[in-house]
């Protein structure tokens, strides 16, 4: 097999209770980019039960020309071996030149597995993609070292060439009117979809928001003191109907659980507005949020790490800064 | 019950300092650690093993130094080490560190659990867990927050996901990759500190494992650096006082409107 074989620029699509998800937007607006340059078609698979078929038509009208979606009653929920089959199987027939998918629990565990087994190069989380002029190769890049440098990375001589994306890097395409494109709808055969993993039960998250698909995320620190002053920050990420986060001595200290951590042991949050308070910024957690695209700090201390990445800072005490700002934003937010 | 846990010595995140000219990082002065989220792949095997009974056989890939990573591994309980240490494998990227290290589980063999950190803190790609698995040909279970009960060949975890926890029964043998919640590590003791001094460490390489030559290191490596550099922070942070009753107001109303010219409020 050539290299010259492989050809098309293809995107995972991820779909939920058959629905397709905002990340498929976002890889869309990537991979649309990438097609132009490398002047080829883009793609999106899709693997699951019953999709939606006016989900499968958004791709398309958001910037797909082709979608190929492998359903079936096992690929209703994410589970490695099915899907990496599927994928694979999907590898072995199209020969796609570059594959991306979401750095999403889905993609970035599917994905190696599947890039082991294709004898892919594969670069996690990237934040930037792009094509080499000479040489037509996937320019990959990446934060690495807690977000202290950033890593370009390609593939040159093994196909497809693969990377995983952070969730909300980039904007979700929007619809395009007079698009046209193929929609596959194949059924995955049995041979695919044997399993070791079984999903026997689901517990969703008791908060209102999920932190690494909310646009404002509000974040406290160890300058909240303790559990009881929660209820004070958590009035200021209704207020801004964002989700709440937290840095790793409020998990560790116990005042919220591990789900809401933001940094290198927890989560990374690429949200439209991050709003820390109370956060000294260890390198730590810049590493989970300092791709946010507005980043706004209060704290006391005037030299904290966390003013160095943030765009508006108060020096100020957050007990004293907080109440006076939920009430401006209520107040905002009623006359509306 | 057989757990093997892959490691990585890290740099301690906390100390890294760039060069600003080059944009690579300073090594020199800087403590190599376990990889912290390693810590509680280690611990969640040794709280396994308490209950199951069976032993834990801790590995890792690196320069010779990373032994000092394995007896620290030990000294909090695990049973044995490998180190696995070969010229050829410097430079691998995920693909080829997860292709030795699959190398490296096969021969020490028997397990029911290989259980790994859910990334490292330096590279952070989280790749090389799924990659063991697939290496091997076995499922894999990531973002692990818990597990909660391991029964014959079959053990059933909660998952980490974007919204909620999924709860999963896995077959065995399987690779779980841990993040922090699952248990809280504890320090190594001065009885196991002792052990882990005396223990003798073999050191594998590529002539003890079945790999081929041209799968490892750079060479065995798809991916490649092209370029690193340094962040260019474009940030510039206007920051108010807000000491006095005064200027908490002012500067409230000021970053009311930072927001509203933004359109985030």
């Amino acid at each position: 097999m050539k290299q010259s074989d492989y050809k098309g620029v293809w995107i995972l699509a991820e779909q939920s209770g058959g629905r397709v998800q905002r990340i498929s937007y976002e890889l869309l607006t990537r991979g649309r980019e990438l097609a132009g340059k490398r002047n080829t078609d883009l793609t999106a698979m899709i693997f699951g039960h019953d999709i939606n078929a006016d989900d499968l038509q958004a791709l398309i009208d958001c910037g797909a020309d082709r979608v190929v979606a492998m359903e079936a009653p096992e690929l209703e929920h994410f589970l490695v071996e099915p899907y990496s089959a599927c994928m694979l199987k999907i590898i072995e027939e199209y020969r796609p030149e570059i594959i991306i998918a979401g750095a999403t629990s889905t993609g970035r565990t599917l994905m190696p597995y599947v890039a082991i087994k294709a004898n892919a190069g594969l670069t996690a989380d990237c934040t930037v993609l792009d094509i080499e002029e000479e040489t037509g190769n996937l320019l990959q890049t990446r934060p690495a070292i807690g977000g202290n440098i950033l890593a370009t990375i390609k593939t040159p001589s093994h196909r497809p060439q693969m990377a995983t994306v952070r969730p909300r890097s980039t904007k979700p395409a929007d619809k395009q009117s007079g698009r046209t494109g193929e929609i596959i709808r194949l059924e995955a055969t049995s041979d695919l979809l044997a399993s070791r993993v079984r999903l026997v039960d689901f517990e969703a998250n008791e908060d209102s928001h999920s932190l690494q698909d909310a646009d404002t995320v509000v974040a406290v620190g160890r300058g909240i003191k303790k559990g009881e002053n929660i209820p004070l920050m958590q009035e200021l990420a209704d207020a801004l109907d964002a989700a709440l986060g937290a840095s790793r001595d409020v998990i560790d200290r116990g005042w919220m659980s591990y789900p809401h951590q933001i940094g290198l042991s927890g989560k990374t949050v690429t949200p439209k507005f991050y709003l820390g308070a109370g956060v000294s910024g260890s390198i730590q957690h810049l590493a989970g949020m300092q791709t946010a695209e507005t980043i706004v700090a209060i704290n006391t201390d005037p030299d904290a790490q966390i003013f160095n990445v943030a765009d508006f800072g108060i020096v100020g005490d957050l007990f004293e800064v907080v109440p006076i700002l939920t009430q401006r934003i209520k107040q905002i937010r009623s006359s509306k | 019950m057989r757990i093997i846990v892959p490691i990585k010595q890290v740099p301690e995140t906390n100390a890294v300092r760039m060069d600003e000219e080059t944009g690579t990082m300073i090594r020199e002065g800087v403590e190599a650690i376990i990889n912290p989220l390693d810590l509680y792949a280690i611990e969640i095997a040794i709280r396994l093993r308490e209950e199951h009974g069976g032993e834990i056989v801790v590995v890792s890939m690196g320069p010779p130094k990373a032994i000092k990573a394995l007896r620290e591994a030990i000294a909090m309980g695990c049973d044995s080490a490998v180190l696995i240490s070969d010229r050829a494998f410097a430079g691998a990227d995920t693909w080829a560190t997860s292709y030795v290290l699959a190398g490296a589980v096969k021969r020490i063999g028997g397990y029911d659990l290989i259980i790994c950190g859910e990334r490292a803190t330096d590279g952070d790609t989280g790749q090389v867990g799924p990659g063991i698995a697939s290496f091997l040909d076995l499922p894999v279970a990531s973002y692990i927050g818990k597990v909660d009960s391991v029964v014959e060949k079959s053990c059933r975890v909660h998952r980490l996901v974007e919204t909620g926890y999924e709860v999963l029964d896995v077959e065995l043998p399987a690779v779980l990759t841990v993040v922090k919640e699952i248990a809280d590590p504890r320090l190594p003791t001065l009885r196991g500190k002792q052990k882990a001094k005396k223990m003798e460490i073999p050191t594998w390489t590529s002539g003890d494992l079945e790999v081929e030559p041209d799968k490892l290191g750079l060479n065995g490596s798809p991916t490649r650096v092209v370029k690193i550099h340094k962040p260019t922070v474009a940030r510039k942070c206007e920051k108010l006082i807000a000491g006095d009753d005064e200027s908490i107001v002012v500067a409230v109303d000021r970053m009311v409107e930072f927001l509203k010219e933004k359109q985030l409020i």
